[in-house]
């Protein structure tokens, strides 16, 4: 009986140090990410990054706005989520809602393969094949253009969409549906207007964390959305995202501990910043919206 | 993207040549492992020569070539993690701070000129020549040039969309050293590309597009745009050749070079290689479109090898 009781604490034990290397991973990488970004801005101020409008630190003379890399992060994650958010939805409803049950079983593991494939695929057919369709009716989009990038993105975000949209929907009670119909409710009506409802907080979930996905993705962005950091809207143009400058310059020349080098950290650090706070926004609604029901 | 494609087919070639080579042993006996790593520009012909080796009496001995350009190629090398740097610059000062601490030696021996091309869409008929003091017009920091008729008003009000190799390239390094007449002083708002094939893709689909990158990708894409002759002060000059071998082609041609780790230098296959290569290099240079160095240069990086392996 003792032997059995010690070998439970070691498993514990065991266990526990393994969640703890996780943590202090994380804790090391924010560590990281600080230590070298307070040694930048001791170098640049703050005020320069965050509202300087030209972003040229590999150039001279070198200039340290991060505003066109936050500008090009938004317009390609919200290209994005106007491609995933709707369909993502519509797939989930039809999951939930209108497929049969075989139909299901098959349709969303093929769903969710999108999700697996690598991502320097994507990349490569948004540059090679999306590209010169949008180039085809626009002639004037550049080589490289946050359209293809966005639209790219936004198929591969699908599945995040869909999967948990669906599982948020099928979790709604049956009863609510049964009463629905019963009260004279069509299809329509009843996905529409009972279960899109009563699922609400797990479809934003899955929007805020989709978005966030998007914003962190680097390969695709990398390969079709160029190297040109632009403060614009247009999404023909070429843009430079805030993970695709850090690929870039962490591979390029930079030499380590000049401040060329400590931007990676000072970018890092902001879009650290930005999903974290995305995925506390999706926590938060997840509670705040959460239909209880039982 | 074919010339893409290309690249990465010959690339599998290549690897499958080694791959078979490393199989079976040389005629000489030699074994090991060659690395190379470094410029894109220097690239084709450390892989021509690599294939070509393959091929030798040294088939034993496995060669790989990458390209991580000039600065990432050092970065590895510096570390002791390659034999073989290729640059399409000279290392600097901070290169060379980074070797000295890891206790890295090397030698420099210079395997063939590059041209750079100035180049246009293929249909555009009003630029024939621009003169250095155009250049840097066009590309200095904060430059007013919009469209082509800011540069001379003879030329069209459209605007001029600019395309260019990206800040980790050594030809970025150099275009902007030459014209500018200091590293990375450059305009950024022009269409960057590390890959070479995207930026020639890029010109030739846009009729009021101006660029540059190596002669050799220019070489291969002839009949896909148009380069445009440079006057350096002394009349305007097209690249050629002829012209970049006799240094007229200026201020826009340059020598590249491999970086060889003297303490490599001591296995008895990374001496083949490099002795492989100064041999082959006039006969192998010009087939990647760059330009052979006299039979001279080579002959002195030969006699320099010699002494430097005691042979």
């Amino acid at each position: 009986m003792r032997s059995r009781h010690a070998r439970e604490r070691l498993v514990g034990a065991v266990l526990l140090g393994f969640s703890i290397v996780s943590i202090l991973t994380t804790l090391g990488i924010v560590g990281v990410l600080l230590f070298d970004s307070a040694a930048f801005f001791a170098e640049v101020s703050p005020l320069e990054f965050f509202t300087g409008t030209s972003w040229t630190p590999l150039f001279r003379p070198a200039n340290f706005g991060v505003l066109p890399l936050l500008a090009g992060s938004l317009l390609i994650a919200a290209g994005a989520a106007m491609v995933a958010l709707p369909i993502g939805l519509a797939a989930a409803i039809y999951l939930s809602e209108y497929a049969h049950i075989r139909a299901k079983r098959v349709l969303k593991p093929v769903l969710e393969i999108l999700a697996g494939v690598p991502t320097v695929v994507y990349g490569y057919f948004a540059l090679t094949f999306v590209t010169p369709i949008i180039r085809s009716i626009w002639p004037s989009t550049e080589i490289f253009n946050a359209a293809s990038a966005s639209i790219v993105m936004g198929i591969m975000i699908i599945p995040m969409v869909s999967s948990m949209s669906e599982d948020a929907m099928s979790a709604v009670p049956l009863s609510l549906r049964e009463a629905a119909y019963a009260l004279g409710a069509t299809r329509v009506e009843v996905a529409t207007r009972t279960i899109v409802p009563a699922a609400l907080s797990g479809i934003i979930a899955s929007f805020i964390l989709a978005i966030s996905r998007a914003i962190g993705e680097t390969m695709i962005v990398t390969i079709a959305a160029g190297a040109q950091p632009a403060l614009t809207l247009n999404p023909l143009r070429g843009v430079q995202t805030m993970t695709a400058y850090i690929a870039q310059t962490a591979q390029g020349e930079a030499p380590h501990g000049s401040v060329e080098y400590r931007t990676i950290f000072a970018v890092g650090l902001t879009l650290f910043a930005i999903t974290l706070l995305m995925n506390i926004l999706s926590g938060l609604v997840l509670r705040r919206f959460r239909e209880e029901y039982e | 993207m074919i010339g893409r494609t290309n690249a990465m087919a010959m690339t599998a070639v290549a690897l499958l040549v080694t791959a078979c080579g490393g199989g079976e042993r040389g005629t000489d006996g030699l074994s090991g492992r060659v690395e190379l790593d470094g410029s894109s520009t220097v690239f084709p012909i450390s892989e021509a020569v690599a294939e070509e080796f393959s091929f030798s009496a040294s088939a034993g001995v496995q060669v790989t070539v990458g390209q991580s350009g000039t600065g990432g190629g050092f970065k590895r090398f510096c570390t002791g993690e390659t034999d073989i740097s290729n640059a399409s610059r000279e290392i600097k000062e901070s290169e060379i701070a980074e070797c000295a601490v890891n206790g890295v030696e090397y030698e420099r021996f210079a395997v063939a000129l590059d041209g750079m091309a100035i180049v246009v869409h293929a249909e555009n008929d009003w630029v024939e020549c621009v003169t250095v003091d155009e250049l840097r017009s066009i590309w200095e920091p904060g430059s007013a040039v919009r469209n082509w008729s800011d540069v001379r008003p003879e030329w069209p009000a459209s605007q001029m969309r600019l395309y260019g190799p990206g800040t980790n390239s050594g030809t970025f390094d150099y275009f902007t050293e030459a014209i500018m007449g200091e590293m990375a002083v450059s305009r950024p708002d022009y269409v960057a590309s590390e890959d070479d094939n995207v930026l020639v893709q890029g010109v030739e689909g846009d009729q009021y597009s101006l660029g540059y990158f190596g002669y050799a990708y220019y070489h291969e894409n002839q009949t896909r745009l148009r380069a445009v002759a440079v006057d350096g002060g002394s009349g305007c000059v097209m690249p050629t050749i002829e012209t970049i071998n006799s240094g007229e082609y200026s201020p826009l041609s340059r020598p590249l070079f491999i970086y060889v780790n003297t303490a490599s230098l001591q296995r008895p296959e990374v001496a083949r290689f490099v002795e492989f290569y100064l041999e082959q290099g006039a006969e192998l240079v010009p087939q990647t479109g760059y330009i052979a160095l006299p039979a001279s240069d080579y002959e002195q990086g030969l006699n320099r090898l010699a002494e430097l392996t005691g042979g």
